[in-house]
C-alpha cells in the first residue's frame, strides 16, 4: 500500500509543454481520477507515474521512494490499458501469470493467485482461452485480472472502459467501484468522461492544457467549481453561461445582460460588490432552472423562447433563447411545453456561479 | 462482383488465364522432360520428321546419374544449402533486432537510419562485386563458403529489417508497455512478448531470405573457384558446359534438382512467402 | 520489488548496466550494432574501395597507381561501353512496360473468384522463386539454334518456314533476353498488384457501378488511382533489379554475339574479372551508380507525391 506524490511535475515533448507544474498528493487506498479533454496531459501524467515516459523536471514518489529513475518493472504498479493490451499469443491464464513469472513467484503461488483473481472477476471458465476468443467485456475482465494478481502498490487505469459499448460500460463501472472497495489499493484512473470521474473517484483532478484546474471530491467540484472551465466540464447537460456586467440596483449587486437582470444572492453579493461595473460570467446549471411560479421573486426570473424540446423521460430538457444567449433548462417531465412557446423561467439564486471575465476564476 | 455471361467469362477470364499459366510453367515442364530423355532423342534437329518433342517413350536416368557420378553435384547442393541456411540465420538475427529498434524505439536519427537501410536495400549486388572481391581476398575468405555467408547478409539484412519493421509497427505499443509494467525489462519484453507475436513475420522474412540467397549468382561466381566449393548455380554453369559443348540433359537435370529444395520450402509456406513479398512492397 | 520502505524518502538508482538497457538510446545502439558492422564492412567499405579502385590502374596481381579519371575517359571513347549503356536503358524500359501491362492483366484475372484460385496463384509465382540461372538455362535450351522447341512449334503451326536463330542475331538475342526477363518478372508484378487490388474495398467499385460507370471507367477512375502507390513501389524494385541485371545475359549470350547484348553488369564482369582489368571493371560498375541514383530518387519523389495525394 502506498501513497503517490507528484511534486512540481513537468513534461516537455520537444517544444510542447504538455504537463505543467503538477503538484498532487494521492493518499493511500484512494481512488483518484484524472479527467479532462483530450490533450490535457492526464494520460502523460499517468504514463510518467508508470515510468513509460521520462520526467522532464519534478519528482514522483511512490511510498517514500523517489521513482524518477526506476524503470516500470521495478515500480510495483499494475496498469490497465484502453485496448486491454492482452498478449495475443498467450492464454488468459498465461496472461495473468506473466507478471508473476517475471518476478519469479513459486508456481503454486501463481496458480493460487490466478484462481483467486479469476473467482473475483467471474472468469474461471475462460482461463484456457486465447484473447481473440473473448468478447470485449471478457477481455476487460482479463485485463483487470492481470492487474489484480500482481497485488501491486498502485493500480493505474488508462481509459479502461472507453472501448466498451454504453451498457457494458455502466456495468463495468459499478464493478470497478466494488472491486476497489474490496481490494483497497491506491488507484489512479484517467478518463475523459466526467460521469466516470464523478461516480468512481474518491477525489477528482480536472486538468486542462497541462495544468491542474481543481482537485476535490466529486460533489465539491460540482457545487463549487474553482473556475469556469471546471464548471463547464463537470455536469451533464453542461452549465449555462451568460456574459454579464455587474451593476448595482438600489444598493444591491445585480448581473445584467440583454434581456436579463438577476439579483445576486448574499453569498456572492459581498465579493461582487468590489467588482461593480466590470464584466463577468454568470453560470447556472440546467437543473437549477425551473418554470417560474408564484414563489419566485421577480428578479430571479426571465423570459425565454423554446427552440427545442428534448423528452428524456425522467426530465425534459428545454433549449431556449434568452436575448442573444441560449439557455438549457431541465424541467419537470409532467410539464407540457412545445417548440416556439414563450415561457417565464426562474432560477435558484442559491445555485448561481459567478466567474471573473478575465481570469475565469470563481468570484 | 459483377458477372457476365458464360462465354464472356471464358473469353475474357479463363482462356487468358490458362494461356498465362501455360506460358509461365512451360519452361519447367521442358526442364523435366529434358531431364528424362535419352540423348538420342534430345539431339534431333527441330525440323526432323520424326521429332516428337513434348513426350518421351524411353525415359532414362542417365543424366541424373551422370550428374552425381561425374560432377560434384551433391557437394554443390550441400554448399548451397549450408550457405543459404547460415546466411539466412545471420540476417534474421540482425534484421529482427534492427527492425525492432527502428520500429519501436525512440532515439536520435531513427528516421535517417531507417532511410539508410532502405537505400542499402536498393543497392544491387552488381554495383559492388569487383571491390568486394578484392576485400574478400584481403580478408583471406576467397574460395570459402564464408565469403558468401558474410556477404549475402548485405542484401538480406536490409530486406529482413524492412519487412520486420512493418510487422513490428503493426503490434500495439501497449503490449510492450504492459509487459514492462508487469515486471519485464525492455529486453525481456522484446524477447517474451514482441518477438513471439512477430513469428509469422520472421518466418516470412526467413523463407524469402532463404530463396534469395539460393538464387544469388554473381558473388558465388566471382568469389568461388575450386569445383568443390561451388554452389549449384555456379557449378552447373561452369562444369556442364565445356567450351561450346552443352550437356543439356545433365544441365536440365541439375537445374531441376537445384530448384527442388526452393520449391519444397516455397510449397510449404506459400502464404508466408506471398505475405512477405507483398509486405515488402507495401512497406 | 516492493518500494514500501518506511521512514525518510530514498532515491532509488538502478545499476548502470540496467539503466543503459532500459534507456532506449543505448538499447537501440546495441540492437543495431550487428547490422551496422556487417553493412559497414561489406557495403560502405566496398563502395569506398570501388571508388578508389576505379581511379587507379589496378589489375589482377598489380595494385597499380592513382590515375584520376583515366579509366572513365577511356570508357567515354569505348563504343562497346556505349552499346552496353544503350542496351541497359532499352532493356529496362521495354521489359518494365511489358511486365507492368501483363502483370496487371494477370492480377486482374486472379482477382476474380474461381475454383482452385489458391493453387493457380501458387503456381504462377514459380518463375519468380526458382533460381534465375537455372530457369534461364531452360530458356536457353528452348532457344537453342538447332534443337529449339519454339521453332518446332512455330513451324508446325505454319508460322515460319525457316529456323529463327534466336541467340545468334544481335537484335533477336536482345529480344530473347527480354522475353525471359518478362517471363520471370510478370509473376512478381501480378502477385504484388493482386495484393494491392485486394486492399481496395469492393464497395468502391459497386458505388461507381451504381453511379453509372462502365467497367473501363471503373478501372480508370477508381481502381487504378488507388493501385498507383503499390504499382510505383513494385516498379521501383523491378527497375533497379533489371537495370543491374547480370544473370540473364550471362547465361543466354554472355554479352555476345560480338558484344552486342552487354549490360553494365556483364560488361563490368567481362572487363574486371575475365580480362582482369580490375580498375576498369570497377569503373564500369560505378558508372551505373549515377543513373541508378537518379532513377531511385525520381521514383521515390514520385511515390511520396502519389502517397501524399
Amino acid at each position: 500500500m502506498a501513497e503517490v506524490t507528484l511534486h512540481k511535475l513537468n513534461k516537455k515533448f520537444d517544444t510542447t509543454h504538455v504537463v505543467k507544474d503538477v503538484d498532487l498528493q494521492i493518499r493511500d487506498k484512494e481512488f483518484m481520477v484524472f479527467v479532462g479533454p483530450s490533450g490535457c496531459g492526464k494520460t502523460t501524467t499517468l504514463r510518467m507515474i508508470a515510468g513509460l515516459e521520462a520526467i522532464t523536471t519534478g519528482e514522483i514518489r511512490i511510498g517514500n521512494t523517489v521513482v524518477n529513475e526506476v524503470p516500470p518493472m521495478d515500480r510495483d504498479i499494475a496498469m490497465v490499458f484502453q485496448n486491454y493490451a492482452l498478449y495475443p499469443h498467450m492464454s488468459v491464464a498465461s496472461n495473468m501469470a506473466f507478471g508473476l513469472k517475471m518476478r519469479k513467484f513459486e508456481k503454486s503461488e501463481i496458480e493460487q493467485r490466478i484462481k483467486r483473481a479469476a473467482a473475483i472477476l467471474g472468469i474461471e471458465q475462460l482461463l484456457h482461452r486465447k484473447p481473440r476468443q473473448l468478447s470485449g467485456g471478457q477481455r476487460q475482465r482479463v485485463a483487470l485480472g492481470r492487474a489484480i494478481v500482481r497485488d501491486p502498490a498502485v493500480f493505474l487505469f488508462d481509459e479502461p472502459l472507453s472501448n466498451l459499448d454504453a451498457k457494458l460500460r455502466v456495468q463495468m463501472r459499478v464493478e470497478l467501484k466494488k472491486l476497489h472497495e474490496r481490494l483497497a489499493v491506491t488507484s489512479v484512473y484517467v478518463t475523459h468522461d466526467q460521469v466516470e470521474a464523478m461516480t468512481l473517484g474518491d477525489r477528482v483532478v480536472v486538468m486542462k492544457d497541462g495544468v491542474v484546474q481543481q482537485v476535490g471530491e466529486p460533489l465539491e467540484l460540482y457545487n463549487t467549481p474553482a473556475n469556469r472551465f471546471v464548471a463547464g466540464f463537470i455536469g451533464s447537460p453542461a452549465m449555462n453561461f451568460a456574459e454579464v456586467t455587474l451593476a448595482e440596483n438600489g444598493g444591491h449587486p445585480v448581473a445584467e445582460a440583454p434581456g436579463l437582470r438577476i439579483a445576486l444572492p448574499d453569498a456572492l453579493a459581498a465579493r461582487a460588490r468590489a467588482k461593480v461595473g466590470r464584466k463577468a460570467t454568470l453560470g447556472i446549471r440546467p437543473e437549477d432552472i425551473h418554470l417560474a411560479g408564484a414563489a419566485d421573486a421577480a428578479d430571479h426570473c426571465f423570459e425565454a423562447n423554446v427552440e427545442v424540446v428534448e423528452q428524456l423521460g425522467s426530465e425534459i430538457l428545454l433549449d431556449t433563447r434568452v436575448g442573444p444567449a441560449t439557455v438549457v433548462a431541465s424541467v419537470d417531465p409532467m410539464v407540457k411545453v412545445r417548440t416556439h412557446d414563450k415561457l417565464k423561467l426562474a432560477l435558484n439564486p442559491a445555485r448561481l456561479h459567478l466567474f471573473d471575465a478575465e481570469t475565469e476564476a470563481a468570484i | 462482383m459483377i458477372e457476365g455471361a458464360l462465354w464472356r467469362r471464358w473469353a475474357f477470364s479463363y482462356l487468358p488465364l490458362i494461356l498465362f499459366v501455360v506460358v509461365l510453367l512451360f519452361p519447367f515442364y521442358w526442364m523435366i522432360i529434358t531431364t528424362f530423355r535419352p540423348d538420342g532423342e534430345l539431339y534431333r534437329p527441330w525440323n526432323a520428321p520424326n521429332n516428337m518433342p513434348f513426350w518421351t517413350t524411353k525415359p532414362t536416368l542417365e543424366h541424373i546419374i551422370y550428374l552425381f557420378e561425374e560432377t560434384s553435384f551433391a557437394r554443390w547442393m550441400f554448399n548451397t544449402m549450408f550457405i543459404a541456411a547460415i546466411s539466412t540465420l545471420i540476417s534474421l538475427f540482425c534484421g529482427v533486432l534492427a527492425g525492432y529498434a527502428l520500429a519501436r524505439l525512440n532515439f536520435p536519427w531513427a528516421g535517417s537510419l531507417g532511410t539508410l537501410i532502405f537505400i542499402t536495400y536498393l543497392v544491387p549486388q552488381t554495383l559492388l562485386f569487383i571491390p568486394l572481391a578484392e576485400i574478400i581476398r584481403d580478408f583471406r575468405l576467397g574460395d570459402t563458403p564464408w565469403s558468401l555467408i558474410l556477404t549475402y547478409p548485405t542484401f538480406l539484412i536490409p530486406f529482413c529489417t524492412w519487412l520486420m519493421m512493418g510487422y513490428f509497427k503493426a503490434i500495439p505499443k501497449e503490449l510492450e508497455e504492459c509487459a514492462r509494467i508487469d515486471g519485464a525489462s525492455r529486453w525481456k519484453a522484446m524477447a517474451y512478448i514482441i518477438i513471439p507475436i512477430a513469428v509469422p513475420g520472421i518466418l516470412s522474412s526467413g523463407i524469402i531470405a532463404f530463396t534469395l540467397s539460393w538464387n544469388e549468382f554473381i558473388y558465388a561466381l566471382v568469389f568461388l573457384s575450386s569445383p568443390d566449393q561451388k554452389t549449384v548455380a555456379v557449378g552447373v554453369t561452369s562444369e556442364l558446359i565445356r567450351g561450346d559443348v552443352f550437356f543439356w540433359g545433365s544441365l536440365m537435370a541439375g537445374a531441376l534438382l537445384g530448384s527442388v529444395p526452393v520449391a519444397i520450402v516455397y510449397s510449404f509456406f506459400v502464404e508466408h512467402y506471398v505475405s512477405g513479398l507483398t509486405g515488402s512492397v507495401k512497406g | 520489488m516492493a518500494v514500501t520502505a518506511l521512514g525518510s524518502t530514498e532515491v532509488v538508482r538502478p545499476s548502470v548496466r540496467r539503466r543503459r538497457l532500459e534507456d532506449e538510446r543505448w538499447l537501440a545502439l546495441v540492437l543495431l550494432m550487428p547490422t551496422a558492422i556487417l553493412l559497414g564492412l561489406f557495403i560502405a567499405y566496398p563502395f569506398f574501395e570501388g571508388v578508389m579502385l576505379s581511379l587507379s590502374s589496378a589489375r589482377v596481381g598489380d595494385p597499380g597507381e592513382f590515375v584520376w579519371f583515366k579509366n572513365f575517359v577511356k570508357l567515354w571513347h569505348d563504343s562497346i561501353f556505349w552499346t552496353a549503356v544503350w542496351n541497359t536503358f532499352w532493356y529496362t524500359a521495354v521489359t518494365t512496360v511489358f511486365k507492368l501491362g501483363l502483370g496487371l492483366w494477370l492480377a486482374l484475372l486472379l482477382n476474380r473468384h474461381f475454383r482452385g484460385k489458391a493453387i493457380v496463384r501458387a503456381f504462377v509465382l514459380l518463375p519468380f522463386i526458382i533460381p534465375t540461372v537455372l530457369s534461364t538455362f531452360a530458356w536457353k535450351w528452348m532457344f537453342d539454334p538447332t534443337f529449339s522447341v519454339i521453332n518446332w512449334s512455330l513451324f508446325k503451326l505454319g508460322l515460319i518456314s525457316a529456323r529463327i536463330n534466336w541467340l545468334g542475331d544481335a537484335d533477336l538475342a536482345m529480344t530473347s533476353i527480354m522475353i525471359v526477363n518478362i517471363w520471370r518478372g510478370v509473376p512478381f508484378f501480378a502477385i504484388s498488384l493482386l495484393a494491392g487490388l485486394q486492399t481496395i474495398s469492393p464497395e468502391l467499385n459497386e458505388a461507381a457501378a451504381i453511379d453509372g460507370a462502365r467497367p473501363w471507367n471503373r478501372f480508370w477512375y477508381v481502381t487504378w488511382p488507388l493501385l498507383l502507390p503499390v504499382t510505383m513501389v513494385v516498379m521501383l524494385f523491378s527497375v533497379i533489379q533489371t537495370f543491374a541485371d547480370f544473370q540473364l545475359v550471362y547465361v543466354m549470350t554472355g554479352g555476345g554475339p560480338a558484344n552486342a547484348t552487354h549490360l553494365f553488369a556483364t560488361y563490368a564482369y567481362q572487363i574486371g574479372i575475365v580480362s582482369g582489368l580490375l580498375s576498369e571493371g570497377a569503373a564500369v560498375s560505378l558508372a551505373m551508380f549515377p543513373f541508378l541514383f537518379v532513377i531511385v530518387v525520381a521514383q521515390l519523389l514520385y511515390i511520396r507525391r502519389v502517397e501524399v495525394r
